[in-house]
């Protein structure tokens, strides 16, 4: 350790004082703080699966045991079709990015009052709570993927080159999670009612995205699927479909779609940043 | 602000208290919606008004003061007085109200001890974690890692989750990684009343280490000897507002004197019965060395201090009793200075009555203490009052195992005594 130590000269003045109107988003800081994201991720999933007897197993039988429900009540007794696929892949395949989200949104929402320990005691960049509660569930999306590849191994489909769109795809329902958890974990920490909603904010979105059904129950053209197309997590499940089993590409849906993601995105940012300030005298 | 590290100017925090009406209070939505329909229409109805008085404090107010690079600087104050608002707003955890805060240099704050721990994850794994929270970056807590671990004396247990530790062990590594941290400007509150005697006094080392090295410290204690010692410069704080700023012995003092009022403040119109020959005028504790300390640890000695004032008759066998009891008024023990065979004679005008108990057998808790003054048998001073005091968590046991907050029920006291096993034949 060294004994005598100097400020470097070339130290920035840092300035704290009221804000006012937009806050915007410290990018530099973020940069700094990367690996404190990382770490974050990664206590996330760590203590997400401790003092579970199965463990990590849970991120294979969430997505599995729905797809066998699904496949039983959708599937063989209300026959609903499945774009010329078995529908145990159909379904699944339309799980794997519906779970992620749903995690996603669970444990987000959440996470603001669940560290508020950290919140009033320690400075960092609030943005990496709900963050890291996000991109902890991309481990689990990693897991629950190797079983779709012995899926579609046992079925025998064939990917085709359109499975070169998976990772943006992914970055797209990575942003959708975000989006949708900045506004619900900042809104948490304000009005407690989130969490208490969140069960059946999660059912009621799940139905209203194409996990157990096709897109192709929407008409085709016209007001029903631009409003469809509405639900951001419209367009990732139908993009997932298309690149993995291939059938009708993307289409207006997924434009409106993604520009949903966008839209919500951009306003959770600055919602999130507006309150982030109060963060520690609410929580 | 060539060598400031710290310049503070007007800062102003406003806290928004109040049942329901608070703009910052946690608060279901029907109630958010109904008083926005209602603030608007006040809005509308009277422009003017702003932020009501009423349900709204003012943690800080109108704060000034700079700091020199290397400059200790410790911070006191009574409980509620601002001090922790006011590391708290240094460290950026909240938005100042009013003012400015200017700092040069990357600031840690030490606010807590464990900050960041997690009670499922390991020894091993809460130091990274801990420590990136704190701002360290993990090459940098590759290279104190050794030293992190020789610090709190845990080699043993680095792959044990910590919840399985014992609370001086918990405790002892969180501060480690905390002090490991190496920032141009550290900011600390009221940390070191944890742990054990001989572990406090080694992260008082640490601290002194630190400021030698000539980082900016802010130290928040209600330790006054600790405070002198490592301090050159001191902020009194009361009532969100700096009372004193200057040379520390002199905060301190004026701190001190302070407390004595407002200790005696009881005293002057309650109901008493006696003789009056003497009067009690005051209580607090003070730690064996003299200093004033705002509560007691279990199994570290405290004085219980009694001013009092004679009215100048003789007074030949005086006995002093203190009682402690349960928030409930329960009698815990009473204690009068004769059961020691202790008989006060020539008392000088005023003065304090002192009782060192070498070892406080209080468990950690709020209890409240009464006096009564005999002489002769016959009774000379009893006020009718209860002064609350508090006890820490210590290590009674002297074995760092012992954590009277896992306790599922609190007994009022700590017993220690020599446990051993025998045969019969």
């Amino acid at each position: 350790m060294a004994n005598t130590f100097a400020v470097p000269k070339d130290i920035p003045e840092i300035v704290y004082e009221p804000s006012q109107g937009l806050v915007p988003i410290n990018f530099r800081e973020l940069w700094e703080f990367r690996e404190l994201l990382y770490f974050l991720t990664w206590r996330e999933f760590k203590v997400r699966y401790k003092q579970a007897a199965l463990g990590v197993a849970w991120a294979i039988l969430q997505p599995l045991l729905t797809m066998v429900i699904f496949s039983v009540i959708f599937g063989q007794l209300a026959k609903l079709p499945s774009d010329g696929v078995p529908y145990p892949v159909f379904s699944y395949v339309g799980l794997l990015p519906w779970q992620f989200f749903a995690t996603a949104l669970t444990h987000a929402s959440t996470s603001l009052v669940g560290n508020s320990n950290l919140l009033t005691k320690v400075y960092f960049p609030r943005l990496f709570i709900p963050l890291s509660a996000v991109t902890a569930g991309l481990v689990d999306f990693g897991i629950a993927f190797v079983i779709l590849i012995g899926m579609m191994l046992y079925y025998g489909i064939a990917p085709t080159w359109n499975v070169l769109w998976l990772l943006p795809l992914l970055i797209l329902a990575l942003l959708t999670s975000v989006a949708v958890s900045l506004w619900l974990s900042a809104l948490n920490v304000q009005y407690r009612d989130v969490q208490y909603a969140i069960p059946f904010l999660v059912q009621a979105w799940m139905y209203a995205s194409p996990v157990a059904y096709s897109t192709g129950l929407i008409p085709a053209h016209g007001l029903w699927r631009v409003i469809y197309g509405l639900n951001p997590m419209a367009g990732v499940i139908q993009g997932f479909r298309w690149a993995l089993l291939g059938g009708s590409p993307p289409d207006i849906l997924m434009a409106i779609s993604t520009f949903m993601v966008l839209v919500l995105l951009l306003s959770g940012l600055v919602y999130f940043k507006k309150m982030e300030k109060s963060f520690a005298d609410v929580v | 602000m060539s060598d400031l590290s710290i310049r503070v100017e007007e800062l102003g925090k406003l806290y928004h208290i109040g049942a329901s009406r608070g703009a910052y209070k946690y608060k279901t939505l029907r109630e958010s919606l109904i008083q926005a329909v209602n603030a608007s229409l006040q809005r509308i109805l009277n422009p003017r008004s702003s932020i009501s008085g009423a349900d709204t404090i003012w943690a800080l107010k109108d704060v000034t003061f700079e700091v020199k690079q290397g400059e200790v600087v410790g911070i006191i104050g009574r409980n509620g007085a601002g001090k922790s608002t006011l590391l708290k707003v240094l460290s950026h955890i909240t938005e100042p109200t009013r003012g400015r805060v200017r700092l040069r240099g990357r600031v840690g704050s030490l606010l807590e001890v464990g900050t960041g721990f997690h009670p499922e994850l390991t020894g091993r794994e809460n130091i990274y974690l801990c420590g990136s929270i704190l701002g360290m970056k993990r090459s940098e807590i590759n290279h104190k890692f050794d030293e992190i671990v020789a610090f709190a004396d845990v080699e043993k247990f680095l792959e044990t989750p910590v919840k399985r530790y014992s609370s001086g062990m918990y405790v002892r590594l969180a501060f480690s990684v905390a002090a490991h941290l190496q920032p141009e400007i550290l900011l600390v509150d009221e940390v070191l009343a944890v742990g054990d005697t001989e572990f406090q006094s080694r992260c008082l080392g640490k601290m002194g280490d630190v400021a030698r090295e000539g980082r900016t410290v802010l130290f928040v204690s209600h330790n006054m000897g600790a405070i002198e010692t490592l301090c050159k410069k001191g902020i009194l704080i009361e009532q969100g507002s700096i009372k004193e700023l200057g040379n520390i012995h002199d905060v301190v003092a004026k701190y001190v004197h302070m407390n004595l009022i407002q200790q005696e403040e009881p005293f002057k119109n309650c109901s008493r019965s006696g003789n009056g020959k003497i009067r009690i005028t005051g209580f607090h504790l003070e730690n064996p060395d003299g200093n004033m300390i705002a509560h007691a640890v279990s199994g570290s000695p405290v004085v219980f201090v009694i001013s009092y004032q004679t009215n100048g008759d003789r007074c030949d066998d005086v006995s002093v009793g203190i009682s402690v009891h349960q928030s409930n008024d329960a009698n815990i023990f009473m204690y009068y200075s004769n059961f020691s065979n202790v008989l006060f004679s020539n008392l000088p005008r005023t003065g304090e009555f002192r009782c060192l108990f070498p070892e406080c057998s209080l468990a950690p808790g709020d209890f409240l203490v009464r006096f009564r003054i005999i002489d002769h048998g016959i009774e000379v001073d009893w006020p009718k009052i209860a002064v609350p005091i508090s006890i820490h968590m210590g290590d009674y046991y002297r074995t760092g195992s012992f954590d009277g907050r896992l306790l599922d029920f609190r007994p009022p006291v700590l017993v220690r005594g020599e446990w051993s096993i025998k045969a019969r034949s």
